[in-house]
This record gives C-alpha cells, structure tokens and sequence, in this order.
C-alpha cells in the first residue's frame, strides 16, 4: 500500500528527508514506485515563483517535440535544472533520457492575462502535451505551474533518488509531498502515480478508493477539461479538492463534508443543518468510501490531512513551530521529526474521524476541525 | 361424454389442462372443505358408480355383478372451471387426500382460454421464470487492497434520495439566495410499488401500512409505500403516517376526488406524488379493476358506482404532448401541495425511456423517474400484454443511467427499477444489482405479497387469478368472507421481517465491496456476468 509523507518547514528542505522516511516505511509498500511534489520552492527556485515550470520525462524526440511546440508560443526557458542521467538505472527503474524540470518566462502576449486566464491556458497546454507524448511515449508531463516540481518514477524510493542524485541535486522546497508505491492496483503506468497536481493543488492518498467509477463518472461530466486521467482511484480526491475551490468556492473546512458528510442523525444536530444537508443531497456523487488517509497542498501552501469515515487508514501528524509533518505511519513521522527536530523536541497525534488537521503557510500551529464544528459559510 | 357422442371443440379432457388434481379416495373423509374453498369451482363433489365382478370358483353360483356407489371429488374439465393449481384445496383438507400437480404436457387450454372471443385476462406476473439479474454478480471483492467490512458490527448508511437533487454549484447558489429548492425525501431504497387500494383487499393494505409505519417508528428504516392507482383511505390520508405514503395518480384519476378534498386536512405532506404514465405488466394499457372487486367501499373511495370494470385509458387523455403530460401534470402536482412534494413520472420500461428521459432533465421539477420492467406484475391485464410486452428493466435502468452520466446529471434525477426484483427470491442481490447498474432504489410488489402474504402466484402460470378476487389468500379480494383469511397483524409482522432480512442481505453484498457511507449507485466496476454480450450491453465485465 502506498506509504505518505508530507512537511512543510519555515526553512527550505531536500526532498530526500521525505525519501529517507519512505525508506523507513520500506515495509510498508512494495517499493514499486515514488512520487514527489515540491512546492514553496527554495534554492535555485526561489526567485523564480512566478515563472511556470514544467516537471515531466522526456526522450530525445520529446525534448524536440516540446521545444518545437513551446518556442513558437513564445515561452523561452528562463532557468533548467533538469536531469540527464548516464549511468544505467537500478533494477526495475526504466531507462530515461531526461527528467525535464524547467522554468519558463511567458510569452510576451500573456503579459496582460490575468492569473486564472494564464493558469487555464497551463493546463491546457499540459493536457497537450500529456496527450502528443501518450502514443510514442516521448513525453509524460506531470505538470505546467508556477512554483511546483513533480518527478515521478517506477522502482523502489531510495534507488531512483539515488540513481537521480537528488542528494545533490540542489532541489529545496519547503513543502515536500512523497508517496512510495507505483498504483499497482491497475497497469503500471506513471500517470497512475501520487501525488496528484492540478492548477497549485496536490494530493496523495493511500488505500483503495471503492467508490472510484461513480465519482470519476461525476468529475469526468463536469466540462472541465483538466478533469482527465484516472489512470489511478486517487486522482479525484485532487480534482475533488479542485472542484470545491474553483467551482464551489467553498473553503478547505468543507472538503471532508463532501467526500465523507456527517450521517443523517449528526447532520440533523449540526448548526449548519440546511446547508450540509444540501451539500451531501448534492455532493453525494463525490461520497467516498474509503478505506483513505488523504494528505493535499493547496495553492496557498496549507497542507492538509482527512481520512475517511472509517478511519481504516489513519494517518499522524506532529511537529513543532516552524516544521511540521503529515505521514501515514509513525515510523516515518518519527524519522522526519527526529531528524528535523531532533529526540523529544516535537509534539504529535493522530486526528480522528471526523477531523480536517491543517498547517497554513506561516507554520505556527496545526489546526483541527471536527465536522461537528459550527461552519463559517461563504458568502 | 359417451364413446359414440358427440364432441365440441372447446371440449377439453383433463389431460388437456395445465393443472391436474391428485385425490386420495382412502384419505378423503368427505368433509367437502376443498369443494367449498376452491375459488375457481375445479372440483365438486362426485358420485361414481362402481362395478364388481364377482366370479365364482366352483361354478355352482352364476357369475355376477355387484354395483356400487361412491362419492369423492370430481375436476371440471371445462375451461371456464380449469384448476389454476393454487393449492388451497390441498391446505384446507384434514387428512392430505387432495393435491394439485402440473400437467407434464404442454396444456391445450391456451387454446380455449377464449371462448366468447374474450382474450385471457388474468392477474400476476409474465410466465418466465428466469432473469438476467440474476445471472449479475459482485465481483470486485475487497481483498487485501482495501479490507472488506464486517457487515454485522460495521456502520452502514444506505438510505437514497427521492427528489430533484441540483447540481452543487445550482444547490449553494440557491442556499445563498434562500431561492425554492426541490424537495428532497431521503428514503430506503426498497419501495413498495403501486398496488391499489382495490387490487388489493382492504386487510392486506392495513397490514402493509402497519408494517411501513413499524418500520419507519420503531427501527428507524424510511420505508415508503406507493398507493397505486385507487386512491387512499380517508383515515390515512388524514393521519400523520401519510408521510409514509406515495400517492399515485394515473390516467383514470381514481380517488383523486378525494385526496384533493383531503388536503386541507392533511396533518402531514404524503412523501411524493408518483404519476402513472405506463406499467410494467401492461405497458401502454391502462390500468384495470374488474367487476368483481368493485364493491360499495372501492366504489366509494374511487368515486364511482360499483360493480363496473373501472379501465384506465392507457394515456392521461387531457394531455397532447409530452411536454404538456410531463410539465404541466408536474408542475399541478407540485402547486397542490404548496411546492413542498417531490413529483415523478413512472413508466413502463421501453426503448423510448430515454427520450422521456432527456425531457425530464430539461424539466426543473422533475424529481425522479420510475421505470417498471417487463417483469412487473399485476391485478389485472391481458394475457398477452403480461407475457409479451414491454422492456427488460436492467438495461432500460442502464441505458438511462449512462445518459445521465454523459449530460452529467446522475443521480440528479434518480432512477428507480421496478419489475421482477426478487422475482426467483433474490430480492437483494436484484436490488444492489439494479443500483449499481444506476438504479438509485427499486420498487417491489410481488415479492412483498409472496413474502409478506403467501401468494401462491408463480411464473409457471399458478394461481394468477388476482383480477376476479377470488384471490385464495385473501390478498386480491374484496369479499370479505375470503379476505378475512389474511390478519393484517400477521402481514405487517412480515413485512418487517422482509426489510430486516432485506438489509441485512444488502449489506451482506455492500460491506465486501469495502463500500457502507454511501449506497453503491452506478457502482458497475463492481458487477460481472457470464453473457459476453449482456456484459457489453449494460458495460460491465464479463466473466467465466
């Protein structure tokens, strides 16, 4: 099963802190594959947030592709710091030409868009690509955005972050998601790998999401066209962060309303009574069913952490002022803690059931709500 | 009839008829219970005339003859007197000397069943005892990648909506702007379907409202209940149980007199208003209570004199177009009760659900849609319109539910199933079959007579004598020396122990697909068939 963790740290961190602690849970998953999101990038990064940067596996055709589709719109590469790699890969990582992280400058006719009109036009063009490199293969592109950095590979954590050098690869962010299982659950196939990205929201998951078809169903029929993939049962829970933020306009506090509502008798005491029960009627296609220990970033950097109704995958959380860190298991919650902060220098605990835990950008605390909370509405 | 007589072609031989009576003259004690229960008049009491032949051994007597004379139980060949192999002879008499067995020969009645030129018209159910859902199963057992749950001890929700359910973004605009919002029933997803008060004796309804409110009072279980076409008695319309009740109006409007007149005394608002547009059984017939049931209370709360046959015409006759039908019915329903009442359409299952379908998601008030498959049962219909018309509800349920899902509107106007759910006693596994196919609930009626009141019908043609309430259960009369048979008490018992049985079951099917915060409706990665083709068809996998 997929292993999570996730931290977020005032000060700007190598991802290999997360791999060591995927390491740690190595009994935990099948060492089959290893996703990292990075975002709140430091180091090289860190003057260039603005900049879209483009993640993905590219061939030799494929870098041709994407330069001879990119250029003539007008991007010009602002900072690369992809990595080619010589050596031959470890057992069970595929061969590759080059793991493309690059930051783009916008065409000069985008200069008056404003953001959500460039974020759209992102996408857009990520789809593309994603779709022109799928026959052949040339090109798997994780993501198009300002400020975020996904690499994703087949084969065990430790082993592909040592084949990629990412000790000394210079990356730095200060939120770092990763996830330690290639989704065996269907065909091996990278889009299937956690986390998830869409317009600055990520998320990854552990454990099966039955009610998938259905909910997929539902994502699929909204006309949005990023709403694509599900190559993996995870991907909605991103588009279903994705979906509350940019169609709802309802806050982080009501995701776990719409994927796990409060029952009818919770619901029926609840101050927000009305709403609630107008959001389950109608988010009920969206109900999931678990068993899932869900862990997301949100554009604004807030890192987050639900489970579902049955808490059959709990999840932890722990940390201090300034660094806190989202795992599915203690071993790797304890590694990262005790590497970060050393022995006895952190507090942590494990949310219940109904519970959202989040810690916003300015890292001072992690914030609990329970469903049965009062709700602040939108306006 | 004498070897040299003369011979009718409707004169049938009892080798001729479908159902065969076994009579045991060493058992039988003559008390004629058989005779007098039959409610067809089979069999009658008989008088033999016997012959002994009684040979001397020594020749010194002449041969001779003894005659005898014996009674016991004679069958009626004749069609309008054929066995229908109910078997209430056989549990009415003392000693087990009487039984009906079935004919191993094709009967030739078919061919006589309408002297006078009158069609056969009967009640019950189509005449094939097989179905396709039966043949689905839940295949995607949770195993090691997501842990099965334990049906017994685990939480389950699985109640369903009844109701237009808008869209998100539509539901928290119109929460912002206090605008109307549909109403919306949360509800079991195992409905009682429309059976009338008529077609059904006023003892067999009683038990069936007791058992709904048991349900609903003292376990919790939102059962609701259709009344079918017939109206609703006056007490019950009046009481606070109303919101247990779905009240059905079709195209002869019976008892709407009163429902209407009802209303500013209604304590309560009925759960819906279901609009019979088509059944099952009968599709694009109307619906039909015969003579013999109508008597002085039927008449009464049907608003019509008695002892008539009350036809419904097959289409609600004010209305043109399907617009018109569908909105302007809707939409009066709607405005009796104040906009407060979720109103839907119900059909017979066809081939033009979808068109009906596409114009109901452009219907704002439109609150579900009840499509009845070709499996549905009845009270009364020709026998040609039970046997061989209509839609298979699986696919019909399939067909509209995908539709849904490309306009992006599932679940937004559930679909409920009806038709033969349970129809071989697998009332579970046909209902989570149904849904996950799309259905968001079913609708069942045969099944709750058979279980919760004994009918004895069948799909091998037995019993089915519904519509001349003769019903040998009591269940379908209205003469209250035969309905008297059937304790409303016994039958609400049963009731609760079907839905008990019924929930169990389900989640016995729900819990090992790791699914119990929400019912799996369009759940379809979770079913597969043996039937290459039928797994195409309804895009589910096909397994061997």
């Amino acid at each position: 099963m997929c292993r999570l963790i996730a931290f977020t740290s005032e000060v700007p961190k190598s991802p290999m802190l997360a791999i060591n602690s995927l390491n740690v849970m190595k009994e935990g998953h099948d060492g089959s594959g290893v996703g990292l999101f990075l975002t709140d990038l430091g180091g090289m990064f860190e003057e260039l947030k603005e900049y879209p940067i483009l993640s993905g596996i590219f061939t030799k055709e494929g870098m041709k592709t994407l330069d001879s589709y990119l250029m003539p719109m007008g991007f010009k590469t602002k900072y690369n710091h992809s990595i080619k790699v010589k050596k031959d890969p470890p057992p069970g990582v595929p061969k590759r030409y080059m793991y493309n992280i690059r930051a783009y400058e916008y065409p000069e006719d985008w200069e008056e868009l404003s953001f959500e009109e460039k974020r759209h036009r992102l996408m857009m063009i990520r789809l593309k690509l994603r779709d022109m490199g799928l026959k052949d293969e040339s090109m798997i592109v994780y993501s198009f955005y300002p400020d975020a950095i996904l690499l994703k590979e087949i084969g065990d954590p430790m082993a592909v972050a040592e084949y990629l050098d990412l000790e000394n690869a210079g990356l730095k962010a200060r939120v770092v998601m990763a996830q330690g299982r290639q989704n065996t659950n269907y065909a091996i196939n990278l889009y299937a790998c956690h986390p998830f990205f869409i317009q600055g929201i990520a998320s990854m998951t552990n454990g099966e999401n039955t009610a998938f078809v259905p909910i997929r169903e539902f994502l699929e029929s909204r006309g949005f066209p990023g709403y694509v993939g599900y190559q993996s049962d995870s991907e909605v829970f991103t588009h279903i962060f994705h979906y509350m933020l940019n169609f709802l306009g309802l806050p982080l506090e009501f995701y776990k309303h719409i994927i796990t509502p409060l029952k009818d008798e919770d619901i029926e005491i609840h101050p927000n009574k009305e709403f609630l029960k107008r959001l389950k009627h109608s988010c009920r296609r969206l109900i999931i069913d678990g068993p899932n220990c869900v862990i997301g970033c949100m554009p604004d950097k807030t890192l987050v952490m639900v489970q579902d109704r049955k808490k059959l995958r709990p999840g932890v959380v722990g940390g201090k002022k300034g660094f806190f860190a989202f795992c599915s298991e203690m071993c790797g919650l304890d590694y990262v803690l005790k590497e970060e902060l050393g022995e006895n220098n952190f507090e942590y605990f494990q949310p219940m059931y109904l519970d959202t835990v989040y810690v916003t950008a300015d890292r001072k605390e992690v914030k609990k709500c329970s469903q049965m909370d009062p709700l602040r509405l939108p306006n | 009839m004498f070897s040299n007589g003369p011979i009718t072609p409707s004169q049938l031989s009892l080798k001729d008829l479908p159902w065969l009576i076994y009579w045991d003259k060493e058992k039988c004690q003559l008390c004629g219970r058989c005779v007098a229960a039959c409610p067809v008049r089979a069999i009658e009491l008989g008088t033999f005339r016997k012959r002994i032949v009684e040979t001397p051994i020594n020749n010194k007597k002449a041969h001779s003859n003894v005659y005898k004379v014996f009674y016991g139980i004679k069958q009626k060949a004749d069609p309008a007197h054929a066995c229908i192999g109910c078997g209430l002879c056989s549990k009415v008499c003392p000693n087990d000397a009487i039984i009906p067995y079935h004919n191993e020969e094709v009967d030739k009645l078919r061919f006589h069943i309408n002297l006078g030129g009158q069609p056969r018209r009967r009640g019950g159910r189509r005449n094939d005892p097989g179905t396709l859902l039966d043949r689905i199963k839940f295949i995607r057992i949770s195993m090691l990648t997501d842990p099965a749950l334990d049906a017994g001890r685990h939480e389950f929700e699985l109640r369903t909506l009844l109701g237009r359910v808008l869209p998100p973004e539509e539901n928290l605009r119109l929460y912002k702007e206090e605008g109307w919002t549909p109403p919306v029933r949360e509800i079991y997803p195992l409905v009682i379907g429309g059976m009338s008060f008529g077609a059904l004796s006023p003892n067999m309804w009683e038990g069936l409202v007791m058992g709904v409110t048991y349900l609903n009072e003292e376990l919790g279980m939102p059962v609701r209940m259709c009344t079918g076409e017939g109206g609703c008695p006056p007490r019950l319309l009046r009481s606070r149980f109303l919101k247990y009740i779905i009240l059905q109006i079709a195209s002869g409007y019976f008892g709407w007199d009163e429902i209407i007149h009802a209303i500013p005394e209604m304590k309560e608002d009925p759960c819906a208003i279901e609009i019979k547009y088509g059944q099952g059984a009968k599709p694009g017939d109307g619906g039909l209570l015969m003579w013999y049931k109508v008597n002085k209370l039927i008449a009464a709360i049907r608003g019509v004199p008695p002892r008539v046959n009350l036809p419904s015409p097959p289409t609600h006759q004010t209305k043109y177009s399907i617009e018109e039908s569908v909105a302007k019915m809707i939409q009066s329903m709607y405005m009796a009760w104040g906009f407060r009442v979720p109103v839907y359409p119900k059909i017979s299952g066809t081939s033009t659900a979808l068109a009906v379908l596409n114009n109901l998601t452009r219907n704002p008030y439109a609150a579900a849609l009840s499509i009845d498959g070709e499996d549905g049962g009845t009270g009364a219909a020709y026998n040609v319109s039970m046997d061989h018309m209509g839609h298979p509800i699986a696919s019909n349920v399939r067909d509209c539910y995908l539709n849904l899902v490309k306009l992006g509107k599932q679940n937004e106007i559930p679909i409920f199933g009806a038709g033969g759910i349970g129809k071989r006693g697998n009332l579970a596994a046909n209902a989570a079959a149904l849904i996950m196919l799309g259905a968001s609930g079913v609708q069942v009626g045969k099944y709750i007579m058979q279980a919760a009141a004994g009918c004895v019908g069948s799909e091998s043609d037995r019993c089915n004598i519904c519509n001349i309430g003769q019903c040998p259960k009591g269940i379908t009369s209205q003469d209250p020396r035969i309905y008297r048979r059937l304790d409303p008490e016994k039958v609400a018992e049963r009731l609760v122990d079907v839905f008990m049985a019924f929930d169990t079951e389900l989640k016995k099917i729900v819990a090992p697909l790791g699914r119990s915060t929400s019912l799996p409706i369009g759940m379809s990665d979770a079913l597969g068939i043996d039937d290459y083709h039928a797994a195409e068809r309804l895009k589910i996998k096909y397994v061997v």
